[in-house]
């Protein structure tokens, strides 16, 4: 049997019957090949050695499909990595669940499919089980992807935010805004938009070295939507805790700084997808800093401020270059829509 | 750039320490507003020095009877609203741009050429855009008026409520807030119109009016010069912000102002009317007058019952004096124009403030 001659997806390739047996055996499958997708069975049977198991899910709605850095694809295996990684969780296996749009090209998909399966061989998961749906043209906008992912616990390590204490300190792996405002701009057709790329990457790599190389990460959170101002608000509402930034800390790309600007963003605000917030005990910073250092997605990581004592409601303070003091919260209003 | 904060710091606290009352300046741009906020600003300046946030967003500006004007416009059958996004969420009495959006035609773009390409590319639409903004959008909308004319698209036009800044500036300390001691001018309304419009606040009122751009360094120096003429008893016109504006400004974007618009009595919220103080198209583009074209006339309208949106944009009163702020209007879900806009004071207020103020309180 040859691939699927029609260049574009039909109704009926989500209708169970050939079309839907060709898409997923000359499409799907080569690009995703595993042993236990192989089988093609109502559920996949996994075997794991923690006593626990983190479970995750997560869906993609981006616009543009691909973006400069990344793609659909791309982002719906790294945002449900992420979110098991920054959870302590050793991540193992992703489910992918395609919604596609009739009249959706063959070519497109292709593309994505070869990014999702690129992307998980190279963040050492399986995708293991799955799903296509076809939708009448308009019911969805081209694609949208479910992800879903389990992991294992890593030994001896245990994330909270009660763990948090005043000292501790608030480390972020790079710069922020990458992703959003790339996707943004890309989206208003902006000129600055080939000088900004998408941060979009896998973090279990680096967040595996840490935890099973250093003691003291006592919380971690991927600055994804509403941005560093989101995650910050929910570790201090959460811990009950104040936290203190020093804006000068902050890793901000000057073009990425520039279309903020000019888009009239606040940067702190802006989604990221391959940025974490870590919390860590004082005397264990330098050393997550320096293993954070000597890995791709962690050179420019920084330490941004700390975990401060809360005599009434908990609030996060930026210092402003300038000395000034402001507080951030959490974002609200418009969220910039369809980012991931 | 901190040994520079640091100088002008000490210039602040020494003039307001020399004057030992309470100084208001005023800003008249959101832009400096959010920039204030964002960094802090307030936060370093001395307890008897007071930043007010005055007439200078272009949603905040906006009178309810314009408000109401283009929602109205926008229930009509084959109409279709071009709008900056910030307008769209700005309520009436009966929800906003943004809650209608489901049975009417209403479309967010970036830029005036964007609301004449709509137009051509629904040639069965009247595309209405709705022309806010003070002197640096108007002559943006003046390159699309003119284009309009000379390929003759009949179905675009404008609902100009561009502001001159100056007439609100002279109304302000004629009739409802003499206590602003100084103004912090904006920059990029100057780089259009030259420096020199406000001449005349400092010559007639004898205020001192700064031109300053819009980094936080850039924001302190202004005020550090403000607070030395105060303090020396002088009233100057200076710009600090010397690498773009100049004293007379850009000529052509001036040209394209006056080729199209003249200045008109406008109302203001908050100001009422005010004489000369709104650009409205000249009688050869009047074709392109959605108020002409449709037989509209503007009136002051009805604030929303509570709101003090127009006693914030005088200096009247700061957000939280406002017994919505913070309760029933918040960005979530806004009743004044003031929460709506991300330049607004109030919206300003609530996202960088709240909680100290909360505290301090």
């Amino acid at each position: 049997m040859k691939a699927a001659k029609n260049k574009k997806i039909l109704l009926a390739h989500g209708g169970g019957g050939r079309l839907t047996e060709q898409l997923i055996r000359h499409n799907i499958l080569p690009k995703l090949r595993n042993d236990v997708l192989a089988k093609l069975g109502d559920s996949a049977k996994l075997d794991f050695h923690s006593e626990s198991l983190f479970f995750t899910t997560d869906s993609y709605v981006v616009k543009p499909l691909f973006f400069n850095g990344g793609d659909i694809g791309k982002l719906a295996v790294c945002g449900t990595i992420n979110d098991l990684a920054v959870a302590g969780a050793r991540p193992l296996a992703l489910s992918l669940s395609l919604i596609i749009e009739e009249g959706f090209e063959f070519a497109k998909l292709d593309k994505i499919l070869d990014s999702i399966g690129q992307t998980a061989k190279e963040n050492n998961v399986d995708i293991v089980t799955g799903d296509t749906k076809t939708v009448e043209a308009g019911g969805v906008d081209e694609i949208f992807i479910n992800t879903a992912g389990v992991g294992e616990s890593i030994e001896g390590v245990e994330l909270g935010l009660d763990k948090l204490e005043a000292t501790d300190k608030v480390i972020i792996n790079g710069s922020i805004g990458d992703h959003g405002l790339s996707v943004m701009s890309q989206r208003e057709g902006l000129e600055f938009q080939t000088e900004l790329l998408s941060d979009c990457a896998g973090l279990g790599g680096l967040i595996g070295q840490l935890l099973e190389n250093t003691d003291g990460v006592k919380f971690m959170r991927d600055a994804t939507r509403g941005g560093l101002a989101a995650t910050l608000s929910e570790i201090s509402s959460g811990s009950k805790l104040n936290i203190e930034i020093h804006e000068k800390n902050i890793p901000i790309k000057p073009s990425v700084q520039a279309a903020a600007d000019m888009l009239g963003f606040d940067i702190l605000t802006i989604a990221n997808e391959g940025k974490f917030v870590a919390i860590v005990k004082p005397e264990s910073a330098d050393d997550f800093v320096k293993i954070c250092k000597a890995h791709p997605l962690g050179k420019e990581t920084s330490i941004i401020g700390k975990v401060t004592e809360s005599s009434g409601e908990p609030t996060v303070r930026l210092i402003t270059k300038i000395g000034g003091k402001r507080i951030i919260q959490m974002p609200y209003g418009r969220e910039l829509p369809r980012i991931c | 750039m901190l040994e520079r904060i640091y100088k002008a710091q000490q210039i602040i606290d020494k003039a307001c320490k020399q004057l030992g009352r309470k100084i208001n300046i005023m800003e008249v741009c959101g832009t400096h507003t959010v920039s204030i906020f964002r960094n802090g600003i307030r936060s370093i300046l001395p307890a008897n020095l007071k930043l007010l946030s005055g007439p200078g967003c272009p949603v905040c500006v906006t009178h309810q009877g314009y408000i109401d004007t283009m929602l109205e416009l926008a229930k009509r059958e084959d109409f279709l609203i071009a709008t900056y996004g910030d307008m769209i969420r700005v309520p009436g009495e009966n929800g906003s741009l943004e809650s209608m959006q489901t049975n009417a035609q209403i479309k967010v773009v970036l830029s005036s050429e964007d609301a004449l390409e709509l137009a051509k590319d629904n040639p069965d639409k009247k595309v209405v855009f709705i022309a806010v903004g003070f002197e640096t959008t108007t002559p943006a909308t003046a390159v699309v008026i003119d284009e309009a004319s000379q390929q003759n698209i009949a179905n675009f036009f404008i609902l100009s409520n561009h502001k001159l800044v100056v007439p609100a500036m002279r109304a302000l300390l004629s009739e409802k807030n003499n206590k602003i001691d100084a103004f912090l001018c904006p920059g990029h309304v100057s780089v259009i119109t030259g420096s020199d419009i406000f001449s005349e606040i400092v010559e007639d009122f004898s205020r001192p009016c700064v031109v300053a751009g819009f980094e936080p360094i850039q924001i302190i120096e202004g005020i550090a010069e403000i607070c030395k003429q105060l303090a020396e008893e002088k009233a100057e016109l200076k710009s600090i912000y010397n690498a773009v504006v100049t004293e007379k400004g850009n000529a052509a974007a001036q040209r394209m102002i006056c080729e199209c618009f003249e200045p008109s009595a406008g109302y203001w919220r908050g100001l009422g009317k005010i004489d000369k103080s709104t650009y409205q198209l000249k009688e050869k583009y009047s074709q392109f007058d959605a108020f002409k074209h449709f037989g509209i006339t503007d009136v002051p309208g009805k604030e929303r019952s509570g709101c003090r949106c127009g006693e914030v944009l005088c200096g009247l009163i700061e957000p939280p004096e406002c017994k919505l702020f913070g309760t029933s209007c918040t960005p979530d879900e806004p009743i004044g124009p003031c929460m709506v806009s991300s330049e607004g004071a109030c919206a300003a207020w609530y996202k960088y403030n709240r909680k100290e103020s909360d505290e301090s309180s």
